[in-house]
């Protein structure tokens, strides 16, 4: 029953860093699923782990790192347990990703046609002619104007905007079931990211896809995902729908990240600041990783992991504040 | 309203394009602006990529001469300025750079980076000088064991407090903030932000904020210059401007950035901006704007509009309906 309303399921997935310096614990048992044809975020700030999650679903976890514990499962099939060659298969087929920097993701020695063509010829084996033209159409589908003579194209003669489509659509040419898109909007203009972020909207309703985005940006988040996860230091720390992580955010983090934001709403003078630094992961804090900068901090905070608990149905939370329910008169953090 | 602090009169800035034996064209990437910075305040110019932000406001320090106009610094056009008044300038004005990776130098330690407008002005020496740079150290939230490192020692937030530190050092009037908290964390740059807000408050600063972030610049500043293609479109307090945007490529850049509240999607967005920012080499005639604008008339192709003031100073460059 399961495997029809979840197409990615990662469970307990640990990732490590053996560098000399130490043993980097990048992923800390990472929990989420991605529905069918939803789009889950992935929201924190840098070094909380939401890029490493990205490869290690995709299996591109660099030298030295490693994948050391869990599943992630994609339509029920454990991606940790295939061999490379079947996970060449997979990838850009069945799962695809969008990658945050098109000009160093592009090659800047081929044209644009041929690069969105190769996935047609690679795992459809179409012949080259043919996948140029599809090609084309996908460039067209993506909003590039005078797509047929972009094509003809070096990524160096496209502007920013124009080498993310063109990057989307090489994501999109075997119609992958899972997008994992990671932070595609970054170095683009706001106009521009707004005509990104609705054209992944309407390829995603198109194409019947589910996709993962991975993102620092909150008000992407607000205005995209349907449902969210909050990563800190390795961590998801909260999990829920979009709606009620605005509304309603429990985990303290949450809390003082939202208020952090210059928000357009509000023009009060002092922002609220999160006390401290986002912590080293080569000997991160024992217990919960957020509890050095938490003003909740507990004894406990410091000695046992807090396990993500269901507080309200789809919302769930790694503290020790919501333990046992009603522990905190029903407030929570405010 | 505060006296101005700087005044550009019809400033323009040109930069050729040039082949190997002749100039084939030129970057229009200031023209005829006019803007004034009042002292004490926080002006904050918005606008894409390319819109001639980061020029305008280098051609304002004298950083870039301007091809056409006249920077007004305290009463006295800077291009009379003498050698030594000159050097005054510089000690009175200072930047923050986007980068803090790249605007430290690697070699240098921190005494030295954050000691060398001092040097330069020669206003301490020696002991002296390590003294001044605890202090703005200090100031910044720093302390005394950084003084004797290495900027790869720092995180991120650090080293744009090493970057105000030195700016601060001169003692200045003035600080541009180019583009000064875009590569950091919210939770960074919250910190980042109140710092400067407080700093500007105890030393009576004047600011230049340059931004692509709305939200930053509504934050911080008191009035805002929206640009578009080298142009002034818009110019107003914050309230005029973010409450009241008339420009149509105001309204669509508010429209596009993205608002924190996950019901707005649902709503229909009142300006679409379609299509990219067109080459400053080769601009549009008329009104700059008028190939995406939503509502243009056929004599946007032809009128420039100048900027008009539809009240309490708020203007605004576009042919009325």
């Amino acid at each position: 029953m399961e495997s029809k309303e979840n197409l990615l399921v990662v469970e307990g997935l640990k990732t490590q860093f053996f560098t000399y310096g130490g043993v980097v614990e990048a992923l800390d048992g990472v929990d989420f699923e991605v529905r069918r044809g939803e789009t889950f975020g992935l929201v924190g700030e840098s070094g909380c782990g939401k890029s490493v999650t990205a490869t290690s679903i995709l299996g591109l976890v660099a030298k030295p790192g490693r994948v050391i514990e869990g599943r992630i499962l994609l339509n029920d099939e454990d991606l940790l347990q295939m061999s490379s060659k079947a996970m060449n298969r997979i990838r850009g087929s069945k799962m695809a990703m969008i990658f945050q920097d098109p000009t160093s993701s592009l090659n800047p020695l081929f044209r644009v046609g041929y690069q969105v063509a190769e996935p047609y010829i690679y795992h459809q084996s179409r012949r080259k002619r043919r996948a140029l033209h599809d090609a084309m159409r996908m460039l067209e589908k993506t909003g590039l104007p005078d797509a047929e003579e972009k094509t003809k194209n070096y990524p160096h003669e496209l502007s920013g905007g124009m080498r993310q489509r063109t990057m989307i659509a090489m994501a999109l040419t075997c119609e992958p079931e899972l997008l994992i898109a990671d932070e595609p909007t970054t170095n683009l203009d706001v106009t521009i990211e707004r005509q990104i972020l609705d054209l992944v909207a309407d390829l995603k309703r198109d194409f019947s896809a589910s996709v993962l985005w991975i993102t620092h940006d909150m008000a992407i988040v607000a205005q995209l995902c349907d449902r969210v996860g909050v990563m800190y230091a390795g961590n998801i720390v909260e999990k829920t729908d979009v709606r009620s992580l605005f509304r309603n955010p429990k985990h303290p983090y949450t809390v003082r990240l939202l208020r952090a934001i210059p928000s357009s709403v509000s023009t009060a003078e002092e922002l609220e600041e999160i006390p401290g630094s986002v912590p080293r992961l080569i000997h991160p804090p024992t217990g919960c990783r957020f509890h050095p900068r938490c003003d909740h901090a507990m004894e406990i905070c410091s000695q046992i992991k807090p396990v993500a608990r269901e507080i309200e149905p789809g919302h769930l939370v790694a503290c020790h504040l919501y333990n046992e329910g009603g522990e905190t008169d029903g407030g929570g953090v405010v | 309203m505060a006296e101005a602090l700087f005044e550009c009169r019809s400033l323009s800035k040109l930069f050729p394009v040039k082949t190997l034996f002749r100039t084939i064209g030129n970057v229009h990437a200031v023209e005829d602006v006019d803007l004034e910075i009042p002292e004490g305040g926080t002006v904050g110019l918005v606008g894409e990529s390319g819109c001639g932000k980061t020029t305008l406001a280098r051609t304002i320090l004298f950083l870039i001469e301007p091809t056409a106009g006249q920077v007004v610094y305290r009463g006295e056009d800077l291009s009379d300025l003498k050698r030594k008044a000159f050097h005054a300038f510089r000690r009175e004005t200072a930047i923050v750079f986007q980068d803090p990776y790249s605007s430290l130098d690697p070699r240098m330690l921190i005494a030295d980076i954050v000691g060398e407008p001092l040097t330069i002005h020669r206003m301490a020496f020696g002991e002296d000088r390590d003294d001044a740079v605890l202090a703005l150290l200090e100031r910044v939230g720093l302390k005394t064991e950084h003084l004797y490192r290495y900027p790869h020692e720092f995180s991120g937030g650090q080293r744009q407090r090493l970057a105000i530190a030195r700016a601060l050092a001169g003692d200045p009037k003035f600080i541009l903030l180019d583009e000064a908290t875009s590569a950091l964390d919210v939770s960074v740059q919250a910190k980042i932000l109140n710092m400067l807000n407080a700093l500007k408050r105890e030393l009576q600063l004047t600011y230049l904020f340059i931004s692509h972030d709305l939200s930053v610049v509504r934050h911080l500043s008191d009035l805002i210059g929206v640009m578009y293609l080298g142009r002034m479109v818009e110019y107003g307090t914050r309230e005029q401007v973010f409450d009241d945007p008339t420009h149509p490529y105001t309204r669509g850049l508010l429209a596009a950035s993205p608002s924190l509240d996950p019901d707005d999607r649902d709503r229909p967005r009142e300006v679409v901006l379609e299509g990219e920012v067109p080459s400053a080499v080769d601009p549009p005639s008329g009104c700059r704007f008028h190939p995406r604008c939503p509502n243009r008339k056929p004599e946007c192709e032809r009128i420039r509009p100048e900027l008009v003031d539809i009240g309490d100073g708020h203007l605004v460059a576009c042919i009325p309906e």
